[in-house]
């Protein structure tokens, strides 16, 4: 079914997710994988267990049943920090940046995981502080560099443009020095000329960064143009899987996002 | 603000230079301004007429000055928590107690099991009773008791979010002066701990060393009314709480405070442990608190459970927010400028205005209408405090960005 040979490492590895709130089944026996180097799409109609399925993979919650595996790390209920500092950097689908510090700041926070300071190296200033702090200014301007708004590193985050702001979640997130990318609506708010400017973005970013990406978007010629495989879920359900012409032809997918045809009658 | 080309921005200074530079100039300053109060008040006030030493005995004693820097360590000490990690916390006073009696029993004679006392480098004459400790160890002692009480009373309370986790260490803040009240074994209860040995100005060494035969007064243990050597010691204490709040804030912790104070989940997923450098925050504030706590005992030669009251912790929050959040400087101006208003300024003012009216007005009685009427006008008129942090005069003097943007495209 799937596109890419199933020889290819995985990234990142969800096996047969349920997620339970009280009665109701958000994710149901998901298994959802990620091959290195590749960029790979999850859709769906709103409702549909997208977000829950992502905050079970970042650690917000806890599956109820099945495991998430990073690399041959088993990741499954840790929680988030650490998740993040095993590699598994994402974005916000309404931004979430830290307002008051500056881009560079903003960059440098995510590299918690990386440094080890502790706090009487830095009340003493040792020279590992000093160049933990300098190599770290250093790898903030880069990304910002990479990202296109390095100019900007002194900037307070709440300053920046709507553009900007959704690079520099980018560039921070790759802070974390990520295996895995997770993009949460990347172009919402984006006109048509920026959506196809971003497919490019997103291209660059795998290969120069070298990690895998998923998407989650609304914005079906981004994801058509930019996945490898995409995955759709309709209500906690994956119902399709496959490359962008497969899901573009499955009967299911179109149903699940503009309703059955009135010829097959309403019962199922 | 405004959107500047790529080659304005270059030749921009940095911003962080430009925080280091504003605080050189404010480091300066304030110790400019330290060593001109002590300057003056050895050498200059007592060649004044009686007139003008009256008028200071009464408006400005230099043993007002001295309680106001104990306040400025325990709000220094208190901004790391509320205006560096953003955590509500209105008990601090329980670790200006902790800090107290850790003095009151590691300075005096009250423990009197140890019969014969136990000294080190102690400036208090020999052969009591108790343990005898030289202060500047007590002080470490405190500040690492405190920190570790901080650590265990954040350890439950943490997970709770803003108001609860306000209210939650607002039960601590009463229920720890309560312990100190009522353990009347470990405390002595409502009598207290009194006196405490005399400190001496010296790191290092007891009150005389003998060289050669000769005895040497290296360092003079200092009564309750050497008010001056004991300004100088509570002067190091607090620029030592200063440096270390600076220090903190430039780092790798300050930062995760400081996005932990800006989005906490958008923190955790960026790396940040909550759990941790919240408690961190904590610890770090609690050995100030623990500090201070020494330091006021020492002031008072005394320890009582009844001075560590719900107030404090009020106070505190007030000289955090008068000053402004998260810049220490602001802070340490509001911490002197409250306690003194507090201690002297409003006893006296209450005295002259009853002298020339006739009239018979209990001032002080009056200090939190006067608090609050003012953190009432602060909150209308200046919310970021009198001298706020850049980053925070940003949020609420200037048009945001993203607000309008967000008028425009909507939300999703």
């Amino acid at each position: 079914m799937s596109t890419i040979a199933e020889t290819t490492t995985l990234a990142l590895n969800a096996d047969d997710i349920t997620v339970r709130f009280g009665g109701l089944v958000a994710v149901k026996n998901v298994s959802f994988t990620i091959p290195e180097k590749s960029i790979v799409s999850l859709i769906g109609p709103n409702g549909a267990g997208k977000t829950t399925f992502f905050n079970v993979l970042t650690g917000l919650y806890r599956p109820t049943t099945g495991s998430v595996t990073l690399g041959d790390l088993d990741i499954t209920g840790q929680s988030p920090h650490k998740i993040a500092g095993l590699g598994l950097g994402r974005t916000f689908q309404n931004i979430r940046l830290f307002g008051l510090m500056t881009a560079a700041e903003n960059v440098m926070v995510a590299q918690h995981s990386h440094t080890t300071s502790n706090i009487l190296q830095i009340v003493g200033r040792t020279r590992h502080q000093r160049r933990e702090e300098k190599e770290g200014r250093a790898f903030a301007q880069e990304m910002l560099d990479f990202v296109g708004i390095g100019r900007h590193a002194d900037e307070y985050a709440r300053n920046l443009s709507y553009g900007d702001q959704r690079r520099l979640e980018v560039a921070r997130a790759l802070a974390l020095k990520p295996k895995v990318l997770l993009l949460d609506e990347p172009t919402a708010g984006m006109n048509p000329q920026e959506s196809a400017t971003f497919v490019d973005f997103v291209r660059r970013v795998r290969d120069e960064r070298h990690l895998s990406i998923l998407l989650i978007e609304h914005d079906m010629s981004v994801v058509m143009r930019v996945s490898e495989r995409i995955t759709v879920l309709d209500q906690g359900e994956k119902i399709a899987e496959g490359g962008a012409d497969d899901i573009r032809n499955n009967q299911r997918v179109v149903e699940a996002y503009l309703g059955k045809t009135g010829t097959e009658g309403s019962a199922r | 603000m405004s959107v500047s080309t790529p080659d304005v921005v270059a030749t921009e200074p940095r911003k962080s230079d430009l925080v280091a530079n504003h605080n050189r100039r404010w480091a300066i300053g304030f110790a400019i301004a330290a060593v001109a109060v002590w300057l003056f008040y050895t050498f200059v006030l007592p060649h004044l007429g009686t007139t003008v030493n009256t008028g200071f005995r009464q408006w400005m004693p230099l043993n007002s000055i001295n309680e106001a820097l104990v306040w400025v360590i325990c709000a220094v000490g208190l901004n790391i928590v509320v205006g560096y990690a953003g955590l509500l916390d209105l008990g601090f006073v329980a670790f200006w107690a902790i800090g107290g009696y850790t003095a009151g029993w590691f300075m005096s004679t009250f423990i009197q099991a140890i019969q014969n006392g136990f000294y080190f480098l102690s400036a208090a004459p020999p052969g009591q009773p108790g343990i005898h400790l030289n202060w500047w160890i007590v002080l470490v002692l405190a500040g690492c008791i405190c920190a570790g009480a901080g650590i265990l009373i954040g350890a439950p309370t943490l997970r709770l979010k803003s108001d609860y986790l306000a209210l939650v260490t607002l039960g601590f803040g009463e229920i720890i002066p309560q312990i100190f009240l009522n353990a009347e074994t470990f405390t002595n209860g409502a009598k207290g701990i009194a006196p405490l040995d005399n400190v001496s100005a010296l790191p290092f060494g007891p009150a005389t060393i003998t060289v050669a035969g000769a005895k040497l007064a290296i360092s003079k243990p200092l009564g309750p009314f050497d008010v001056t050597t004991k300004y100088v010691l509570f002067v190091i204490v607090a620029s030592f709480c200063v440096f270390v709040s600076l220090r903190i804030r430039e780092g790798r912790l300050g930062r995760a405070w400081l996005a932990i104070r800006e989005d906490e989940l958008a923190a955790s997923m960026m790396g940040v442990p909550l759990m941790r450098t919240k408690l961190a925050a904590y610890a770090v504030g609690a050995f100030m608190g623990g500090l201070g706590g020494v330091v006021y005992a020492v002031h008072n030669n005394s320890v009582f459970p009844d001075r560590f009251n719900f107030a404090i912790s009020i106070i505190l929050l007030a000289m955090v927010v008068l000053g402004g959040m998260g810049n220490v400087w602001g802070v340490m101006i509001g911490a002197l400028g409250i306690a003194w208003f507090n201690s002297t300024g409003l006893p006296q003012f209450g005295d002259s205005f009853n002298q020339q009216f006739g009239t018979e007005i209990n001032f002080p009685s009056y200090n939190f209408l006067i608090f609050g009427a003012i953190l009432v006008l602060m909150m209308l008129f200046r919310r970021e405090g009198l001298f706020p942090e850049t980053r925070t005069r940003q949020v609420l003097q200037e048009a945001e960005r993203s607000d309008d943007e967000e008028l425009d495209g909507g939300e999703a």
